[in-house]
């Protein structure tokens, strides 16, 4: 993976400890899977940052990569790599998540 | 293309239990770029794994199916 772009995507991802990679914005998801994430967190009233692979071809193709995950949304702790919507829905009703963002 | 994933799914994970359906309906706003599927997986290989990285063995096998004609692939993974 081009050096630049992996520092954006790990940048990004230090810049909160929640932060997740989505098609749109928190307002204005434009993906059924990036909306169902979003919601998950707003109902538990985690907050987080984001950023809409949308806006950025190189982005949105590099993530996968970075993750080996092919799909977007991607959710990161910490600046870990958590998963995507069905691993974010099950980590909740087990509340593995909500231990994650305590620590 | 179901035959050929479920194929592919059983081929690299001997003995699993797999079922697979199309979940495409519902999403044709926006599935130009592909179908939803959702697959559920019962394999003993994968105990002791992490769900990222039981999920992360699903694409793996999928990898191509995953570059264009899948748009979304919800997995549910057991061990048993």
């Amino acid at each position: 993976m081009n050096p630049e772009i992996k520092q954006i995507i790990e940048e990004r991802i230090n810049s909160s400890k929640l932060f997740l990679f989505m098609k749109g914005t928190p307002e204005d998801p434009q993906c059924g899977f990036s909306a169902q994430v979003v919601s998950i967190l707003n109902d538990l009233g985690i907050e987080f940052a984001s950023f809409d692979v949308l806006s950025d071809e190189n982005i949105r193709q590099a993530i996968k990569e970075y993750a080996n995950w092919p799909t977007i949304p991607q959710l990161y702790i910490n600046g870990k790599f958590i998963g995507g919507c069905d691993i974010v829905r099950e980590l909740v009703a087990s509340g593995e998540l909500q231990g994650l963002v305590a620590r | 293309m179901l035959n050929r994933i479920r194929q592919k799914l059983e081929a690299a994970f001997p003995g699993a239990k797999v079922q697979i359906a199309d979940t495409s309906a519902g999403h044709e706003t926006h599935n130009s770029s592909g179908a939803h599927l959702a697959v559920s997986i019962t394999y003993k290989g994968f105990a002791g794994k992490s769900l990222l990285e039981q999920h992360q063995m699903v694409y793996a096998v999928l990898k191509e199916e995953m570059k264009e004609q899948v748009h979304a692939l919800k997995i549910k993974t057991r061990t048993q």
